[in-house]
């Protein structure tokens, strides 16, 4: 058969292939079973009863309280991709810098009994610390390894960024260990408020509180300075930014600068929640946050809080209600994988996140 | 409904909308087989979105698409192609970093016969299949006037010479309808002749219907056997090339109204500071 | 004026004072890096190695490599070629560098810096100050640091039938002095080379007079080259016709083959092993290839495929309570009735993470399909599915293939194993890029809208691309589990899918022979300098960085990337000078030509 015959035969067949391929079955089956898993779960555990509302409570505010640090990270990610069209790899491990150096603070005061006699001093000087250092990290690397690859296109930047994870990685490890540093422990974080006749620990409010305080500084000064509106412009249209004489290359240091900052804060936080530090403890909630910011809306400031905050909860929540009611073994071992579909998820079937605006449907 | 036999694109009263924007408001086009047909308008029109809505690049918000008959709104862009249309690109999308023969050659995709397991082990029939490719691609390039050059990369070449070279990796594919999409942007008036006589020569030697948009009156008025008028979406007019020319909805689309023109240049002419912008009908 | 005002004038005016600023500059970076060094702790690892037993440790010559450095990089920015005009910079910059090491001397011996930094311990401060103290020993630093700056410009400026000989004798002697193990196995065989070995090595290293030996013998031998033979050579080089300078030119690659392949044979087994792994990412590396490189897929979750392959094989051949033959009524298969069922079994997993994947792009794919790895790693790691998959202690038991009776126990027969499977693997790939396959995967890396408008079927072709991509590791996973005899979930860590990312993009995308060499470096070499191993990571992140921005298209690339590489630097050339301070943007989800 000829190819142009061929051809004229192609249309008839081509109909019924058109309206639902092979891939948007698999696609429906994705959701499907994601579904399934989530209600079936969900109505599971709560037939089973096995956890009482205390402990929903517990789930509930430990899952706010990683959701307000994924929020942190996350807008050090939304922010740097606003700007610069870039994931940032290294982000998670630049919390860890900001961790690890207050670590050696908090261990100090600590030793010295500063850390329980002057608590509110004592904090602050360990976020002075963690935050300084973090924050220099991210404009060294946005300096050094980011700003050669400003204009290419393709795969080098991101090849970069993991490049600068490892050497972020394997630096801390060279130079502190590869053990895990215990974190501090401190009377005063190991009691509980009763808010509406509930304890809540101390500690996760003290982050809580943290976090939505300098969120809001962060958004005062997206909304309100000259520099974050310098902010808004170059993420918004790099080139007529520039055109207008905003100095590009300074607002994107002072991005990196920002989202260090509120890293840094995150470490210490994450680090006392969790007692520890190591050198690799960036990797997996760099991850979850990146998550979160696609989850929210890459780019959008409310969309990374919104979505952190989200991903904390299903988090917390979610092996206790989906993944037990659906009878399996020690769910707490795929919380990760909570994250991660959840991730893979929204980069399907919404990349542009819950705040992100929805464009024309291309096809697939 | 159906459309006449002879129609070899339709669509009906076809609808695009980006969120809030109505590209193209319930356009209703006629392509007559064998005929070269024009959608002008001024910039803002919705032209190049017609484009990527026939190739199915976008999905249309509302409306239906016929192609010798049969609907193919709904279906993905490479059975378009496959159907038998196809398209070059306002700001040329040749691949830059591999030689014309090869751009060529992966126009010819749809109609090689190998299969990548034939590739795997080299079978007769694939080095057949590649040796008939290569004479085609061949023949491509001696038509779009390379012969020879093969091996240059596409982005070595001249800027008329990347032009007509996206117009044969569109032709390799043996297209029954060719899009064109401002074929003579960035030319002067020799090339844009050249351009015009390989269009017709095109359309000669493979038998293809030509659906062009342009900015150059010369080229449209020319050329065209048909011609389609859009502004804001919206088809204003439609008919062979002198007909358009006097049209009043089309002169005042591109120039404002006739009146409110006069108007203007009153004004101008006699000194005093315009009050008011002419108003802009429409 | 007195002379000394005017000297001092001389000595500030702008081209004098914008050579001493770079000299400073120069000199503090060098010194920061030396400093780095010391304080991450390869310093003290390169110290343990000897280049010269008892007299010159690795980490010596890395500090005389920073001196020296010093010199050439002021040397390699200056345009005159006279020497003299280098000293005064080279000392400043070789004395600030020396300068800066002083300080760390000096800082470690004042304060307990071992508290935070666990690497500078007592004894780097012995070994960093010649056991002198701080101040004796900083002050040595400064000396020998601005000397060897001196020494290091002396060197680039001398002539070149000088230089070439020097760098090559150099570069043997530390050869010969790090990788003495090696080399020492490899000269045992017999009369003439045992002797030699034996007059310059002792068992724990290269002496001095075996220094010297290797030095002169590479030195002349280089000496001769580019003195006599060199020109001659290369003139009949140029004398051949095209057809016989391909030949020439394909026999170089087939010659770099047969030395890969008689290794093992020659080095004794040790190498063999190592060479296996090469050769495993090898195979991943081409597999990924086909995705990244050709198809421009950027998959970060290609790990999970090489355990699919490694688990299949685990499950159908063990000896163990996880494997199929004990709670089904399959049997126990032998490897090579394995194998095939494990590649199957990835390529379907491949297609499987292909399609949900299908619709997204650029760094999206990435982080996308590098949590679909993870998801992977954490299920097979899990107590749900421990029962099958052996939780985290992992399927152990699995017996080594046998061919008729005989059995591939020795790490050099699993090397060839993986070595005719690699040939293989090479092939298919090879055919597969010059195909209508291999060309559709070229248009949708290079635009795929385009590509879907001349009627490539994107669903297929990327699924294609999963799906042999995937097999190819597969393979690789099933060698793995026989090499190791036992699976385990922490050999599948996100770090496989980025070692192999990166050994592509060193070697170099979308070409075969990059793949390889790529293995060589980032597989090859850490292994072969075991102590390192940790650093590893270190190395590809560095050298990840630096590839990219040097030589971005990799080592040995295929023509194609180079061009697009080249293509898109221009672009970011063209764009500094316009002064657009942004990104392109990238061709990510967002539609094209909604103009009008």
């Amino acid at each position: 058969m000829t190819d142009v015959a061929r051809g004229r035969t192609l249309i008839p067949k081509l109909r019924s292939l058109s309206r639902f391929t092979f891939v948007d079955v698999v696609l429906w089956a994705l959701r499907i079973s994601v579904l399934m898993v989530v209600v079936g779960g969900s109505v599971g555990t709560l037939i089973k009863g096995r956890y009482g509302a205390v402990q929903w409570l517990e789930f509930l505010t430990f899952g706010v309280t990683m959701g307000s640090l994924y929020a942190l990270v996350a807008l050090g990610y939304t922010m740097v991709y606003g700007v610069l069209r870039l994931i940032n790899f290294a982000h998670g491990d630049i919390m860890m810098t900001g961790a690890f150096s207050g670590y050696f603070v908090a261990s100090a005061l600590a030793g010295r009994g500063f850390l329980d006699r002057d608590p509110v001093l004592a904090m602050l000087a360990i976020m002075a610390v963690a935050v300084t250092t973090s924050t220099t990290i991210a404009v060294l690397t946005e300096r050094l390894a980011y700003r050669p690859f400003r204009h290419v296109r393709g795969l080098a930047p991101l090849i970069c960024a993991i490049g600068v994870s490892f050497f972020l990685e394997q630096t801390f490890r060279g130079a502190f260990g590869a053990g895990v540093r215990a974190y501090p422990d401190p009377k005063w974080q190991k009691g509980a408020i009763s808010v509406l006749g509930y304890a809540v620990p101390i500690l996760q409010i003290m982050v809580v509180a943290a976090a939505l305080v300098s969120m809001a500084i962060l958004y005062l000064i997206v909304q309100r300075t000259k520099m974050g509106t310098a902010m808004r412009a170059v993420s918004e249209d790099a080139d007529a930014a520039a055109l207008m004489g905003i100095d590009v290359d300074r607002v994107i240091v002072f991005t990196f600068a920002l989202g260090g900052a509120m890293a840094g804060i995150a470490g210490v936080c994450y680090a006392f929640i969790f007692k520890q530090v190591y050198f690799y403890m960036g990797f997996t909630p760099g991850i979850k946050a990146f998550g979160a910011a696609v989850l929210g809306g890459i780019g959008s400031v409310p969309g990374a809080m919104l979505g952190g905050l989200f991903l904390g909860i299903v988090e917390s929540v979610g092996p206790a209600l989906f993944l037990d009611g659906i009878g399996i073994p020690a769910p707490y071992q795929l919380r990760d994988l909570i994250a991660f579909i959840l991730l893979i998820m929204v980069l399907i079937f919404r990349p542009y996140g819950i705040l992100g605006e929805r464009m024309a449907k291309k096809r697939a | 409904m159906a459309p006449a036999p002879e129609t070899i694109l339709a669509t009906e009263r076809l609808t695009m909308r980006f969120g809030g924007l109505l590209a193209v408001n319930q356009l209703d086009l006629n392509v007559r087989q064998g005929a070269i047909h024009s959608i002008i308008g001024p910039n803002g029109a919705g032209k190049t979105t017609v484009f990527n809505c026939i190739m199915q690049n976008l999905q249309i918000s509302a409306g239906k698409i016929w192609f010798r008959g049969e609907r193919i709104d709904g279906l993905t862009p490479d059975l378009v192609a496959a159907a038998g249309v196809s398209r070059t690109y306002q700001n040329i999308r040749l691949f830059r970093n591999v030689t014309a023969m090869e751009n060529l050659l992966v126009g010819m995709h749809l109609h090689l016969r190998s299969h990548w397991w034939g590739a795997l082990v080299n079978s007769p029939h694939t080095r057949r299949s590649e040796r008939k490719a290569h004479d085609e691609a061949l023949k491509l390039l001696r038509f779009v006037g390379l012969k020879g050059r093969g091996d240059l990369l596409a982005r070595n070449l001249a800027y008329g010479e990347q032009r007509r070279l996206e117009m044969g990796r569109a032709l390799a594919t043996q297209p029954k309808l060719l899009l064109l999409d401002e074929p003579t942007a960035g030319m002067n008036p020799r090339e844009t002749s050249e351009m015009m006589a390989f269009i017709r020569q095109a359309r000669d030697a493979f038998d293809v219907t030509i659906l062009l948009i342009e900015h150059q009156m010369r080229v449209v008025m020319g050329m065209s056997d048909v011609v389609t008028v859009l502004d804001h979406g919206v088809k204003i007019a439609e008919g062979p090339p002198d007909e358009i020319q006097s049209d009043a909805r089309v002169i005042e689309a591109y120039l404002g109204s006739p009146n409110a023109a006069r108007a203007a240049f009153r004004r101008a002419t006699a000194g005093r500071r315009s009050p008011r912008l002419p108003n802009h009908g429409g | 004026m007195s002379a000394a005002a005017v000297d001092l004038a001389e000595r500030v005016s702008p081209g004098n004072r914008s050579l001493f600023r770079r000299a400073l500059r120069v000199g503090l970076i060098l010194g920061v890096v030396a400093i780095y060094g010391a304080t991450i702790g390869i310093l003290p690892l390169m110290d343990a190695r000897w280049v010269i037993v008892d007299m010159v440790s690795l980490g010596d010559a890395a500090l005389i490599a920073i001196g020296l450095s010093a010199g050439v990089l002021i040397a390699a920015r200056t345009r005159s070629l006279e020497f003299w005009p280098l000293v005064p910079p080279s000392l400043v910059a070789g004395g600030v560098a020396g300068g800066l090491l002083a300080l760390l001397a000096l800082a470690m011996q004042a304060f307990p810096l071992r508290q935070i930094f666990i690497a500078l311990s007592p004894g780097l401060l012995k070994s960093l100050t010649f056991g002198l103290g701080a101040s004796r020993g900083g002050a040595v630093l400064i000396v020998a640091g601005a000397s060897l700056a001196v020494l290091g410009a002396a060197l680039t400026r001398a002539p070149e039938g000088l230089r070439k000989p020097a760098a090559a004798g150099l570069a043997f002697v530390i050869v010969f002095g790090v990788f003495q193990e090696l080399i020492q196995i490899m000269m045992q065989s017999g009369g003439a080379i045992n002797a030699l070995r034996q007059s310059i090595y002792t068992w724990e290293g290269l002496t001095l007079a075996g220094a010297l030996i290797i030095f002169f013998l590479a030195s002349g031998a280089a000496f001769v080259w580019t003195g006599w033979l060199r020109g001659p050579a290369r003139e009949r080089f140029m004398r051949l016709s095209p057809a016989q300078k391909r030949t020439a030119k394909s026999a170089r690659v087939v010659v770099f083959i047969l030395v890969l392949v008689l290794l093992p044979v020659v080095a004794g087994s040790y190498i063999g092993q190592v060479m296996m792994l090469v050769g495993l990412y090898i195979l991943m590396g081409m597999g990924l290839n086909l995705e990244v490189g050709l198809a421009g897929l950027l998959d970060l979750g290609f790990v999970a495929f090489f355990a699919v392959g490694a688990y299949a094989t685990a499950i159908l051949t063990a000896d163990s309570p996880h494997a199929l033959a004990s709670y089904t009524a399959i049997p126990s298969l032998s490897y090579w009735a394995a194998m095939p069922i494990a590649v199957l079994a990835s390529i379907v997993v491949g297609i499987l993470f292909g399609i949900p994947v299908l619709g997204v792009r650029g760094d999206y794919l990435a982080v996308a399909t590098m949590g679909l790895g993870e998801i992977v790693r954490v299920v097979v790691q899990s107590d749900m599915a421990a029962p099958v998959l052996g939780g985290a202690q992992g399927i152990l038991q699995i017996p080594k293939p046998r061919m008729g009776g005989f059995e591939l126990a020795d790490p050099v027969h699993l090397f060839y194993l993986t070595l005719a499977a690699s040939a293989v693997a090479a092939y298919f790939a090879w055919r597969l890029e010059n195909s209508r396959l291999g060309r559709a995967w070229m248009a949708i890396r290079d635009d795929e809208d385009v590509a879907q408008g001349l009627g490539v079927n994107l669903v297929k072709v990327k699924l294609l691309a999963y799906g042999l991509g995937a097999a190819f590791a597969g393979l690789a996973g099933s060698i793995f589990a026989v090499m190791l005899t036992s699976v385990y979930p922490s050999s599948f860590q996100l770090l496989v899918s980025i070692n192999v990312l990166a050994l592509i993009i060193v070697g170099g995308m979308g070409s075969l022979p990059g793949v390889m060499v790529g293995a060589l470096a980032l597989v090859g070499l850490p292994e072969l300098l075991r102590e390192f191993g940790e650093f590893r990571f270190l190395f590809y992140g560095a050298a990840l960085i630096i590839m990219m921005r040097v030589r971005p298209e990799g080592l040995w690339p295929s023509a194609t990337r180079r061009r697009e590489l080249r293509d898109e630097a221009g672009e970011a050339a063209l764009g500094e000078l316009e002064g657009t301070a942004t990104r392109p943007a990238p061709r990510a989800p967002d539609l094209q030509d909604t103009e009008p």
